[in-house]
């Protein structure tokens, strides 16, 4: 047991805390509208100069060619979130489809989209969920038919987050009808303007049709070169899955922070004149909180160790989702019943709370139990490649 | 940064685990719970051979001195193999309570603990819960009342015991005055007494033991959370085993998602614990500024996860689960009356809550 980083991280602590005690003012407002975004490409290219930002990319493709580093990204993790600001930027061009082109795209496809996705200047969303494809992503049907040097693709996505601002997609579509569901899909970037292309947006329960936005996506034979596929034909699954094991990665956050805000939450919200924090009943259920929040605390540095000796964490990684998810919502069903029946005003209602925010924060954990794979098909992965159970037979095909 | 188990501590891990699946495997455990044996001295001095019943004691006085982490360790693999001994008590709380009192009269006993010569009981109960009007009062010479819950005080050969909140005692178990009376509960594996005292004279008096009070039950409390730690392991090893091997609808049930979805939950709940374990026993040395909050939460924590593990456990096995013959029930039984030895749930989370100066009467 040893939990001190040493001296050369403090030190580069110290660097990134003097970054932002001195840029914090770049820092732009949410959102990719119009002035929102000239800011945002403003200050991802501050960063990066800074090496807070693209740090382990290679210059060569537009960043800042620092060796990979965990605990460096992990300080910069906690010194963003000190600062009470997003890191970089909060898409999926950056978290997803970089790696993925990192590790799969030819050199044409990195030079040209790395450092300008990095920077803010290409947005990008994910085409991967289809109405019929759900848990079982891999039945996807959204068809790409050559044509000449092209792929004519038809088909529908759904839950594309940020479709309505972004300027590409990466989109998984089966090109091989009769290959076996797995090995017949391909990774695709096209162009959001491409012809054939229409954006529904998908109303959620958070009635939310912000920055935040969900939509749909149909493709009416929608014409692309063959050339913008990543990877080989038929290996789409493959490479969508070093993706999702990068969108596992940011769905991982510290649940330390939204318990403080519960605390305080608890000692201003009164009810008959007495705050929330002196009710036995309540105080018994934050406190059982803390214990599970403090559980996860703890587990995420033994995670981070393992990580660091590039060790599998076995089965303690596989239930990092499942519990972190639920622990939010728990803890946003803390604070609604706290504020009783004052809980449910929304939508910046006269002696609304915090702006909504424990009714938002609710909304949006249960999406996150449900998204990137639900509890359920978690709790399969745990207990088929963490404790060696069976998979559930397939039914017999008549 | 390096926040897990170096390799000594899993070397100590392996060690105990195999010492006690030789010596105390769960036939042995059965035998015992059939003789109404929660004492059994072998076990006690096997382990003082092994070296581990003096862990946490200076090596200065024959013990290991070994940190709070080792000796969870040592206790998860006791609570994994369901071990009737006293090292929770003797080899836990009473060298951390000793740590401050030292006299030389405390190292004496030390040394003895830590070749396995002699063990302890313990009764404490009535620092944290007085029922049944128990308490013990010290007149100046001897102690009278009564103590509720002893643990492994009927076949020890001291017990420390609390005077209210602030002194301890060590008197002698054979010393006149005192009745010992063996309290039968759901779980074979940990003995239980209440101590009926008139006119005891006492081997030791500690006036103005709060500290040693508190780290006592700080370093019990994690000792005790690991304890459980272990039997809820040791009972989902069971689970996920039975489910892998029995069928039924000529499949095997870990093949049906209601049943291994169970599993799944399980480990979900016990791998974070393990993590919070190992840092509360890792704090309790190195911040224990920390650690009063940390004992409290973690065994809060665990307590809670196990009965869950256990009821859960016993349903994956489905009717078999429910016989004596099939065993689950010892460790099932462990983990109920570990619950409330050191306070319960509750009663933790309402002391995490006056730590942080959240227990605002209302």
């Amino acid at each position: 047991m040893d939990l001190e980083y040493g001296e050369r991280y403090e030190a580069f602590r110290r660097e990134v805390r003097t970054f932002l005690d001195e840029h914090k003012q770049d820092a732009p407002p949410a959102g990719l509208s119009g002035g929102a975004r000239k800011q945002l490409i403003r200050w991802l290219g501050l960063q990066i100069e800074h090496g807070v930002w693209a740090r382990t990319i290679p210059q060569e493709y537009g960043g800042y060619g620092a060796e990979p580093d965990l605990l460096e990204t992990v300080i910069m993790d906690e010194e963003f979130n000190r600062a009470g600001l997003q890191r970089g930027m909060n898409a999926q061009g950056p978290s997803m489809l970089v790696p993925t082109l990192l590790e799969h795209g030819t050199e044409e496809q990195k030079q040209r989209w790395v450092g300008p996705t990095m920077r803010g200047e290409v947005i990008w969303c994910q085409g991967y969920s289809e109405p019929g494809s759900g848990s079982d992503l891999a039945s996807l049907q959204t068809s790409a038919h050559e044509d000449g040097d092209d792929f004519v693709i038809n088909g529908q996505k759904i839950w594309t987050s940020t479709a309505d601002k972004a300027d590409m997609i990466f989109v998984l579509v089966r090109t091989e009808p009769d290959a076996k569901k797995h090995v017949g899909i391909s990774y695709v970037l096209l162009p959001m303007n491409t012809p054939g292309i229409e954006i529904q947006p998908l109303r959620t329960m958070s009635g939310d049709l912000g920055d935040n936005s969900f939509n749909q996506v149909f493709f009416t034979d929608v014409r692309t070169p063959q050339t913008n596929i990543v990877g080989k034909r038929g290996e789409g699954w493959k490479i969508a899955n070093t993706t999702l094991k990068h969108e596992r990665n940011t769905l991982n956050s510290n649940a330390e922070g939204t318990l403080l805000r519960l605390i305080k939450l608890m000692k201003q919200e009164t009810v008959n004149g007495v705050p929330a924090i002196a009710s036995p009943v309540y105080r018994d259920r934050l406190m059982r909180l803390q214990g599970r929040v403090l559980a996860m605390k703890y587990h995420g540095m033994r995670i981070l160790t393992s990580s660091l000796k590039r060790e599998s964490a076995g089965v303690a990684g596989l239930i990092v989702k499942l519990q972190n998810c639920q622990l939010h919502f728990d803890i946003s069903a803390l604070a609604i019943d706290v504020m009783g029946e004052l809980g449910v005003l929304y939508d910046h209602t006269k002696y609304e709370r915090d702006e909504a925010y424990w009714q938002t924060h609710s909304i949006f954990s249960l999406g996150l139990i449900i998204g990137g794979g639900t509890a359920q098909i978690q709790k399969n992965i745990i207990a088929e490649r963490g404790l060696g159970l069976p998979r559930e037979p397939k039914p017999a095909t008549r | 940064m390096d926040f897990g188990l170096s390799e000594d501590q899993e070397l100590l891990v392996e060690t105990v685990r195999n010492f006690l699946a030789e010596k105390v495997p769960i036939t042995r455990v059965r035998e015992l719970r059939d003789a109404a044996n929660t004492g059994d001295r072998a076990i006690w001095q096997a382990l003082g051979e092994l070296g581990v019943s003096g862990i946490l004691i200076p090596e200065q006085d024959g013990g290991s001195g070994l940190n709070l982490l080792d000796a969870a360790l040592v206790s998860q693999a006791i609570g994994h193999a369901a071990t009737p001994t006293p090292f929770l008590t003797s080899s836990i709380m009473v060298p951390i309570a000793f740590r401050p009192l030292a006299t030389s009269q405390t190292d004496t006993w030390l040394r003895r603990i830590a070749s396995g010569e002699i063990c302890f009981g313990l009764a404490i109960t009535e620092i944290f819960s007085v029922r049944e009007e128990a308490g013990i009062t010290f007149d100046g010479s001897t102690l009278s009342g009564k103590a509720m819950m002893a643990i492994d005080a009927s076949q020890a050969d001291f017990i420390l015991l609390a005077i209210g909140q602030d002194r301890l005692a060590v008197i002698r178990r054979d010393v006149s005055g005192l009745e010992v009376n063996r309290l039968v509960t759901i779980d074979a594996t940990r003995d239980t007494s209440e101590l009926l005292l008139e006119n005891v004279e006492p081997e030791a008096i500690f006036e103005n033991a709060g500290e040693a009070i508190s780290a006592l039950l700080d370093a019990g409390r994690i000792g005790l959370a690991a304890d459980t730690l272990g039997a809820c392991e040791a009972m989902i090893e069971q689970s996920v085993a039975y489910a892998g091997e029995r069928k039924q609808f000529d499949r095997v049930i870990g093949s049906f998602q209601a049943v291994k979805h169970m599993c799944a939950e399980l480990v979900a709940e016990l791998e974070p614990a393990r993590s919070l374990l190992w840092y509360a026993a890792h704090c309790f040395d190195t911040v224990p500024k920390e650690s009063p909050l940390m004992a409290c939460h973690t065994l809060a924590h665990i307590s809670e996860i196990a009965r869950e593990i256990a009821s859960v456990s016993t349903q994956v096995h489905g009717g078999i689960g429910w016989t004596d013959e099939q065993n689950l029930h010892f460790w099932f039984k462990r983990i109920g009356n570990a619950r409330h030895l050191l306070g319960g749930p509750e009663s933790l989370r309402n002391r995490a809550a006056e730590i942080q100066g959240l227990a605002i009467a209302s």
